[in-house]
């Protein structure tokens, strides 16, 4: 069954966007990533054009994660204290992420830029996570090993503004978090997506949150950054298509569900292991596209009516 | 080349009809359609008339794709050409090439008036019915459409590039693959299916039926095809449209709204 999408101009079967809302929801129920780096490229590979793509994805983004955080709330795995810190840094950073796009733009090779980034960024994250989970794994095979200590202090404990964070058992600088907000702030303008691909990891290895916080807290401010990022796009470029966003998100809902409970089943270093090789997925899909000669070196863009 | 210009000289009252039903389509083009008949065919006294199943092409939420029927008659011997196009677009094309390893956007071309959407149908294939320049002159095929290059870049890397917008344009199916058919019924009646697809944008589309004889184009006539948004739809794109940050809004709460309602059948289970 097709439905016309308004804004995208363009018919597509209602059953290919339900399951791919589902997929992605189910990506952000387990790991608390919105999912953003996989609806945009989806959705232009079925026909929807890359501006409207990248626009409606953030407004799908922000029910998926209203209905994440609510579920994670439940169980009591969102750290509101911490969110809002983020989101502090998160909102400077994004407008600072604006300005640095605009100045890119100008210069030229804003696309390749953002790739490297990415590529960059994902195949360094990913690998290290890599090698941590695999050890956990090890480790937990072994008998009579010590436990570990919560986590290890080094220089950023020395950091002044120290706050307590009950729900992530944790006693930091807010400065962490905030310049953790920030550079997600700026990455998510940059990129075009919520940022839980960078912030998930950071939280559990910079800030050393407890995994199960992880997601719920994670979300709670993609909802803001992506509402900000849906009203920007709806403003200056018109190109948020509310029906698709909807049809999207009655499959992520769905799928969401579906993960989180799958998640919460999950241990902690299983959780990372996954998401480890999903990074590194998606940093090794990044790096094909740069280098593999594309079908057709031609593109067009539409620049006016 | 005196049959060429006389040509041109026909095809300038053609064309003069052309803009007005572009003038006038805000106000309706229902008189200005009158006005064509009167001016176009009868003036050369070969007359070809045709007419579209409809002149409307509502996209609503299920809309698919349509086609229309266009059909008419002719008063003498002679083939048919038809073509549909839909309002101009600025297009720009961007060349990948290869820098370190590394595919890089590094040369991109602009057109100004590039059809939205193109048709093209005949009754025998065109180069045996029309001459080339006769076929340019009124843009007649995917190779006749006289795009304007903006930007000094060499005429054949331009070929290149036009060469490209094509081939995107048909993967889009917005242009054709290949000049479809116009069937005659008997000696002076013909017909011919127009395939709109799903992603066909909206605005107000030419359609042309040229009489053509000798290789020349002897008559014509220009009917003019609607596509527009309807329903939902239609309120959707015009909210975005005249209130964009009225739309934002919206969007972001009922994408809240939905994402709350969702996670509601938790607190029962």
């Amino acid at each position: 069954m097709d439905i016309y999408l308004p804004i995208a101009e363009v018919s597509v079967d209602v059953f290919v966007l339900l399951g791919l809302g589902g997929a992605v929801g189910f990506l952000t129920g387990v790991f608390g990533v919105g999912g953003g780096f996989l609806v945009t490229p989806l959705l232009i590979f079925i026909g929807v054009p890359p501006t409207v793509a990248v626009a409606s994805s953030a407004n799908q983004l922000v029910g998926a994660s209203v209905s994440g955080v609510l579920v994670h709330w439940r169980r009591g795995n969102v750290d509101f204290k911490m969110g809002y810190v983020l989101l502090v840094g998160g909102l400077a950073g994004s407008a600072f992420g604006v300005w640095l796009f605009t100045l890119l733009k100008r210069l030229g090779q804003i696309e390749l830029t953002i790739s490297l980034c990415y590529v960059v960024l994902l195949g360094t994250l990913g690998t290290l996570m890599m090698v941590e989970s695999v050890y956990a794994q090890l480790r937990r095979h072994r008998p009579g090993v010590r436990r570990r200590k919560l986590h290890q202090h080094n220089w950023m404990h020395g950091l002044p503004l120290k706050a307590r964070f009950r729900r992530s058992k944790l006693y930091i600088s807010t400065l962490l978090p905030i310049g953790l907000g920030f550079v997600v702030g700026v990455f998510s303008a940059i990129l075009g997506v919520g940022g839980g691909f960078i912030m998930v990891p950071a939280m559990i290895y910079m800030l050393g949150m407890p995994t199960a916080v992880v997601p719920g807290t994670s979300l709670l401010q993609i909802i803001f950054v992506a509402a900000n990022v849906t009203l920007l796009q709806a403003y200056t470029n018109r190109t948020v298509d509310a029906v698709l966003a909807l049809v999207l998100l009655v499959g992520g809902v769905i799928g969401a569900r579906i993960g989180s409970r799958f998640g919460t089943r999950l241990r902690g270093d299983q959780l990372r292991l996954l998401l480890a090789l999903m990074v590194l997925a998606v940093a090794a899909k990044l790096a094909f596209d740069l280098t593999v000669h594309p079908a057709d070196p031609y593109s067009i863009v539409v620049d006016k009516t | 080349m005196s049959r060429s210009s006389a040509s041109r000289g026909r095809g300038s009252q053609i064309l003069g009809s052309l803009s007005c039903t572009l003038m006038d389509q805000a106000k309706g083009w229902g008189s200005c359609f009158a006005a064509l008949i009167l001016l176009s065919a009868p003036a050369h006294g070969e007359a070809v008339v045709a007419d579209l199943t409809s002149h409307l092409i509502a996209i609503t939420t299920g809309f698919t794709g349509a086609s229309v029927v266009l059909f008419g008659a002719i008063d003498g011997p002679g083939d048919v050409a038809v073509v549909a196009r839909g309002p101009d677009r600025e297009i720009t094309v961007r060349q990948k090439s290869r820098i370190a390893g590394i595919w890089v956007n590094s040369r991109e071309m602009t057109f100004a008036n590039v059809p939205s959407f193109y048709f093209v149908a005949a009754s025998r294939p065109l180069d045996e019915i029309i001459s080339p320049a006769t076929a340019a002159f009124y843009r007649l095929g995917v190779g006749n459409l006289q795009l304007k290059r903006e930007g000094a870049v060499p005429p054949q890397v331009g070929d290149e590039f036009v060469t490209a917008l094509v081939r995107q344009q048909q993967r889009a199916r917005l242009f054709p693959d290949s000049v479809s058919k116009v069937d005659f019924v008997g000696e002076r009646l013909f017909r011919t299916t127009i395939e709109f697809p799903s992603n066909v944008p909206v605005g107000t589309y030419l359609v042309q039926v040229f009489l053509i004889r000798d290789k020349d184009v002897v008559g014509g006539q220009t009917t003019p095809l609607v596509v527009s948004k309807v329903g939902i739809g239609a309120d959707v794109f015009g909210l975005a449209g005249r209130r964009p940050a009225l739309y934002g809004a919206i969007a972001v709460l009922t994408a809240m709204v939905a994402g709350w309602l969702a996670s509601l059948p938790f607190r029962s289970a």
